[in-house]
């Protein structure tokens, strides 16, 4: 059954996680089986876009071995077959309607969002 | 055959009230016949975590037996009652790397440890699933 996550808390303890709680579920279940589709919405559209990379955190002398790398990390999904979607709104919003978008990303006008909706059973909110 | 519904849950405790909104769409869906899943996820294991104490309140001018106050583990352990004499299944799972990375594998009795593919598994065998996110 297929399941659409739509993620719009963005960065998250990403740098304590490592990765977007919400993008590393999806990973998960899709190991486990599962067929998904993801839609960013609000801040997490940021995760589409390319080139934007965390700085290792340093506290002290403990260093981070691996900063979260969010577009890697929904790239992947689409190469598990996660298909991607983002609100075309929400990228104009935040200046990111003309930047380098990650491959294989769709952007979605938000009048669109209920045809969207329409072709998975399950809809999930996070 | 009472059709099993799943929820995953990912706000700690005593931090947001759709904690409270969780525990009672729970109960509502027992009371109705309903077997329940839950997906601990994140700060949510903590809803199960052994060692949670209730306290007295100097504000309230009470001590802890008046105050009387609300532990999320005592809800699930009212919860796994409500569900065993109604003769429904409540199964609670935590996300098991969630606990390790809080240190709270003191979990009550009833409650196990899972993973994502738990709350997968749990979603497809239910007739309907919610998630609950956080802000």
């Amino acid at each position: 059954m297929r399941t659409l996550q739509i993620v719009e808390t963005a960065y998250r303890a990403t740098v304590e996680e490592q990765d977007d709680t919400i993008v590393w579920l999806t990973h998960a279940m899709a190991g486990a089986g599962g067929q998904f589709g993801m839609l960013l919405t609000g801040n997490a559209v940021c995760y589409a876009a390319r080139g934007r990379q965390a700085p290792t955190l340093t506290i002290g002398e403990w260093q981070q071995s691996h900063a979260p790398d969010l577009g890697a990390d929904v790239s992947a999904l689409v190469a598990k077959g996660v298909a991607l979607y983002a609100v075309e709104e929400d990228l104009e919003e935040r200046g990111l309607r003309d930047a380098k978008l990650i491959d294989s990303v769709t952007v979605v006008p938000r009048d669109e969002l209920p045809r969207l909706f329409e072709e998975y059973p399950r809809v999930w909110k996070w | 055959m009472p059709a099993s519904l799943t929820f995953a849950i990912m706000d700690a405790p005593f931090e947001n009230a759709r904690t409270v909104t969780v525990f009672r769409l729970v109960q509502a869906a027992l009371k109705a016949g309903h077997d329940v899943n839950v997906f601990a996820y994140e700060g949510a294991v903590g809803l199960s975590f052994a060692r949670q104490a209730a306290h007295a309140n100097a504000v309230h001018g009470r001590d802890a037996a008046a105050e009387n106050h609300p532990l999320p583990r005592v809800w699930i352990e009212q919860l796994l009652g409500l569900a065993g004499k109604s003769g429904r299944k409540l199964d609670w799972v935590n996300c098991g790397l969630c606990v390790d990375e809080r240190g709270m594998g003191e979990a009550i009795e009833g409650v196990r440890r899972g993973t994502p593919a738990d709350l997968w598994k749990m979603s497809v065998e239910s007739v309907n699933s919610l998630s609950v996110g956080t802000r």
